[in-house]
């Protein structure tokens, strides 16, 4: 099969599926059609790839005339507009309805009344895309895989929230659709429609449960992606009117010949990345999101929605380099990075951490890509990849720790290696792949460094050196408490985690690993030519002597604890109880007190939250960085003399 | 045999002391007497500590508590009995809470009497401690051999 | 390359020595400043030896193999700054030994080693900054992060970057473990956590521990040496003052203060780090 047949049944396949989960209400069939469609997907995304890379790894543009998939498109995103006004006017949010019909008219106006557009490709393919791809389907197919499992589990606690399954497996398959047809688009209106999809399939996730608080962040949620969905409307009909073209390359090329038609949609492309990726003052309503149920917080909003900010920002980089954009963009995610590892430190819900400290990585992620360098998209691919695997792994292990241990807090997971072995294992090598010196999100925090030291982006190398003390500080709390001996041992928990939930976790954990082995090589055969691509000249960012050097330590720093394990474990040994002045009862974890009775010891973290915490720094925080956005648009904006 | 008895660690435990053993034990520390010219430390624990040195008189509340210290230092291990009190229970002997001295819960080696004990002759009793110390270590250390090769042995002491 | 590879091996071999020497000193001095006579000069020596001595007692099984791990990866950072690598990678690999050191704090759930484990934590956020930022000192001074690179200059580059060397040595109190920042394991005694992270820690453990430490002395010590050298042999000799004035130094201000709560501590040496690196760095992103 050609590519050209590949793409749009990766893309229709999931919509067809999302109607016929909707159809299906006996639980015992669509498990089994989920099953068959995650595989089919993922067979589908290696097919294209392997087509891909056996036709040598071009570049494609496809699809020149598509008038009626335009036309569908457009009613689509009428209907969306309906859905959301009638949603809005239902729980009486009635301002936000505004957010959808405003853009939605222009994009309808533009579209039927407005200047002929000239003939472009409606699709692109290059290794970014393909790169998205692979992540979208493996991960996506993977939770899918896992999300059977964990709804059941779910609904068998949650007996009070209705169960909308069939609900809940059409909203995650019109989002992989919606995000196969947003990577692989090339029309900035096809972009547009994509867009808003997966805006509002988050939003229908978070509220979910239908209960007060969901409602409340689903809207929160949808109003700040809409604000960011409309200024990409706003900003792809600006360029359509000026420069009578519709396409992505044709915008950032534009932008990089430093064309002045280019800078406004530029800006105004990345700001609406900004919301999606969450950065402040927009980092709420990812921190709101994770009242939906844990497949839907890995799928959106760790591993794939919000990298699809990520994802445009890679793709306008060459055109924000050296701009004003790029300064306010690298900016706000360098400060991001920096005040949200703060408020994760701060916090003891794990899904809060982790949301915390993915927003917090985004913002490293949108930092790179507003320096816009070769070195910088090299360290941004690579932290994506890290962290979409990573992250996805560490949400569906605290999703099934929670529903084993019945609660998420870090400070229950004391002794989780003990309590939940198999779990806890996941959950170690996930928080290692996340900072942890061998594997790659640390490398690629040094790409990042060494490239905002070769810009001379001063207050990014502080944001950076300052961030990641506190990064890594967050990360070994949380993993000590996994393995100190265990306070619980009375207590007999239950690994209740389904054989499905356990495959997507192994295949997750295994890849991470292989990542971080095949570093070198992948770097070399992928991501060099994907900077290529975008830069017009492929670099070697880091010496291939230097990445072996670093398999050489990954392989030491993975061989020495093994080896001392097992030098550890020969050696002869007294066990003596744990010195507790001399009152220890003779379990280390009762003492006898001043009264003569025996008090058991409960040992916690430091969190700061009086310092740090969210509460605290949020509102500032957020003041802030509107102030700042607000004067460099208007300076952007302001800026340009046509 | 290695040559031990050069860093002799101690952890230092108040009974039911009336404090003025305790005070002359910190004396030792200071620059009149300076016991770490000897290579005493004074930590305050027991898994890192050679000898306890122990002041006061051992009653029924603190008895567990000087058998769990005791129990939680690595071998080999001394034990000083500094002040009468902790020799023998001293003025305190017939208390109803009083059990005796030091030696009524675990094995004493050296008894440094006085009321209170001189820095002097805490010293002397550290010195001595030390001796035994060493001694202590080269058995442990044949014991540790023959436990390899698999031998009982017999050690005096 | 073979330069590197003696370098490295004398650290391997040498690097106990040297630390355990310097503690030695280090001990005296402090007991002189005190007016003590103080113990011989090998005592920590005596002291190393005696803890191999002593029966293996533990409160966890694991402990033992984390310290191993510690260990074994602080040796491999000191002997990669030693052979001429990439000294942002020796930090790097050095934080990793440093969260081994953690785990072995908090895998006995024993409330003095958790609470000095959990400070340990935070004195490695505190000084996290101050390291990373003299490698990008390092990198912007020789526009390379290679140490081989590095000592390779005519002009000592703490001529470029004294803001740089004023934050590292700041932090050295805290990595060097001396008061007062010395909270999460106490080296003077009758403090409110018993020995702080090593509390649980015992014979062959502690001995393993204390070898380490001396490993990490030598190896800061060699960073410190990297701000001098120059590629006139005479700054060898220039270099190992400097250290030994460091050294110094870090004893002075250890005899002379009180310990601080870690609010203080992260306060004034995130102060310090901004204000001394933060000046430094934009003169020298202006200059170079």
């Amino acid at each position: 099969m050609a590519i050209e047949s590949i793409i749009p049944f990766l893309i229709v396949f999931p919509f067809v599926m999302a109607i016929v989960m909707f159809i299906t209400r006996v639980n015992k069939v669509r498990n089994a059609i989920s099953y068959a469609s995650a595989v089919v997907i993922m067979a589908a995304v290696a097919l294209l790839t392997g087509q891909w890379i056996a036709g040598g790894c071009q570049e494609h543009v496809l699809y020149y005339d598509t008038e009626l998939v335009d036309h569908i498109i457009l009613v689509a995103e009428l209907v969306l507009m309906v859905v959301v006004t009638f949603l809005c006017f239902k729980y009486r949010k009635y301002w936000i309805s505004l957010l959808s019909i405003v853009p939605t008219l222009f994009i309808a106006y533009f579209e039927l009344k407005g200047p002929e557009m000239a003939e472009a490709g409606h699709i692109y393919v290059d290794h970014l895309s393909i790169l998205m791809c692979l992540i979208v389907g493996v991960i996506g197919g993977l939770i899918v895989v896992y999300a059977v499992g964990y709804m059941h589990g779910y609904h068998h606690h949650h007996t009070d929230i209705p169960d909308r399954r069939y609900y809940f497996f059409t909203l995650l398959f019109l989002f992989l659709g919606a995000m196969f047809g947003f990577v692989l688009s090339e029309n900035l209106l096809w972009i547009d429609f994509f867009w808003e999809l997966t805006s509002i399939c988050s939003f229908l996730l978070i509220g979910y449960t239908k209960e007060p608080v969901a409602i409340n962040n689903s809207f929160r949620a949808l109003w700040m992606n809409l604000l960011g969905g409309t200024a990409l409307a706003i900003g792809i009909i600006y360029f359509g009117y000026t420069s009578g073209v519709i396409t992505l390359h044709e915008l950032v090329n534009m932008g990089v010949a430093g064309e002045v038609v280019a800078t406004i949609p530029v800006a105004l492309i990345a700001f609406a990345a900004l919301t999606k990726a969450a950065q402040l003052p927009f980092s709420t309503w990812l921190i709101g999101a994770m009242v939906a149920p844990t497949p839907s917080s890995a799928l959106l909003h760790s591993a794939t929605m919000v990298k699809a900010g990520i994802y445009v920002l890679y793709r306008l980089a060459p055109a924000m380099s050296g701009t004003t954009t790029g300064t306010m963009i690298s900016f706000i995610g360098g400060f991001t990075f920096l005040i949200t590892s703060f408020m994760a430190i701060a916090q003891s819900d794990g899904k809060k951490v982790l949301a915390f400290s993915t927003i917090s990585n985004l913002g490293l992620m949108v930092a790179c890509a507003g320096v816009g360098t070769p070195e910088t998209i090299w360290a941004g691919v690579f932290l994506m990849l890290f962290h979409a695997i990573s992250k996805s792994l560490l949400f569906q292990d605290v999703g099934a720790t929670e529903n084993a241990l019945h609660s998420r807090s870090v400070e229950d997971m004391h002794g989780l290696l003990y309590i939940l072995p198999r779990l806890a294992i996941f959950m170690f090598i996930g928080i290692a792949g996340m900072f942890l010196a061998p594997f790659g999100m640390l490398i690629s925090k040094w790409a990042a460094l060494k490239a905002s030291v070769d810009e001379r982006n001063i207050i990014l190398v502080m944001m950076i050196c300052f961030g990641s003390a506190t990064t890594s500080f967050y990360w070994t709390k949380w993993m000590g408490k996994i393995i100190s001996q265990s306070h619980l041992k009375e207590t007999k928990y239950k690994d209740i985690t389904k054989k499905n939930e356990v495959i997507s976790l192994t295949i997750h954990a295994v890849l991470m690993v292989l990542l971080c082995a095949l570093f070198p090589l992948l770097s070399r055969i992928y991501v060099t030519p994907l900077i290529g691509e975008m830069f017009g000249d492929a670099i070697e960012v880091m010496s291939q002597g230097l990445l072996y050097a670093l398999v050489v330590v990954i392989l030491l720093v993975f061989a020495v604890p093994f080896l001392a394990y097992l030098y550890g474990k020969k050696m002869r040994k007294t066990m003596v109880l744990s010195y507790m002045n001399g009152v220890n009862t003779g379990e280390n974890k009762k003492f006898v007190d001043s009264f003569g009775e025996e008090k058991t010891l409960w040992l916690s973290n430091y969190y700061m939250h009086k310092v740090i915490g969210s509460r605290k720094l949020m509102v500032p925080s957020q003041v802030f960085t509107v102030a700042v956005l607000v004067v460099m648009l208007c300076m952007i904006i302001g800026g340009v003399r046509l | 045999m290695a040559n031990i008895k050069r860093s002799p660690w101690l952890l230092h435990y108040d009974g039911s002391s009336c404090n003025g053993c305790d005070i002359e034990v910190l004396a030792c520390l200071t620059p009149v007497y300076d016991a770490e010219r000897l290579g005493v430390m004074n930590t305050g624990d027991p898994m890192q500590a050679d000898i306890l040195l122990i002041t006061g008189g051992v009653n029924a509340q603190n008895a567990p508590v000087v058998k769990q210290l005791y129990d939680q230092m690595p071998n080999p291990k001394v034990v000083v009995a500094v002040g009468v009190c902790a020799c023998t229970g001293g003025v305190f002997k017939d208390c109803y809470n009083i059990l005796g001295g030091a030696d009524t819960v675990i094995p004493v080696d050296v008894y440094v009497p006085g009321c209170a004990a001189r820095p002097q002759a805490i010293i002397d009793g550290i010195i001595q401690a030390v001796e035994i110390f060493q001694k202590r270590s080269d058995d442990y250390k044949v014991q540790e051999k023959a436990r390899k090769s698999g031998k009982e042995v017999q050690v005096n002491g | 390359m073979s330069k590197g590879l003696i370098l490295m091996l004398c650290y391997i071999f040498l690097a106990p020595l040297i630390g355990g020497l310097l503690e030695g000193f280090d001990r005296k001095i402090s007991a002189r400043m005190q007016r003590r006579v103080g113990p011989p000069l090998l005592q920590p020596f005596y002291d190393v030896i005696k803890l191999f001595n002593k029966e293996t007692i533990t409160v966890e099984i694991a402990q033992t193999f984390l310290i191993l791990t510690y260990f074994i990866l602080m040796v491999v950072t000191g002997a990669m700054f030693f052979l001429g690598s990439d000294i942002l990678m020796c930090f790097f690999v050095l934080s990793t030994a440093a969260t081994f050191l953690y785990f072995a704090g908090v895998i006995t759930s024993s409330p003095y080693s958790s609470v000095g484990a959990q400070r340990e934590l935070i004195q490695m956020m505190t000084y996290e900054p101050a390291v990373l930022l003299t490698c990008v000192g390092f990198y912007l001074a020789a526009g390379s992060f290679n140490v081989a690179d590095i000592a390779q200059t005519p002009i000592s580059y703490i001529a470029y970057l004294p803001g740089f060397f004023v934050a590292f040595v700041f932090i050295l109190t805290i990595k060097m473990r001396k008061s007062p920042f010395d909270t999460s394991a106490s080296h003077h005694m009758h403090q409110e956590l018993v020995k702080g992270i090593t509390t649980e820690m015992a014979s062959k453990n502690l001995a393993l521990f204390q070898v380490t430490e001396w490993y990490e002395n030598v190896f800061l010590m060699g960073v410190i040496g990297l701000f001098i050298i120059n590629t006139n042999p005479v700054s060898i000799a220039v270099a190992v003052a400097v250290i030994l004035l460091t050294y110094f130094l870090e004893i002075l201000i250890d005899n002379s203060s009180a310990r601080m709560k870690w609010q203080e501590m992260l306060k004034i040496t995130w102060g310090v780090t901004l204000f001394t690196a933060g000046v430094n760095l934009i003169i020298l992103m202006i200059v170079k």
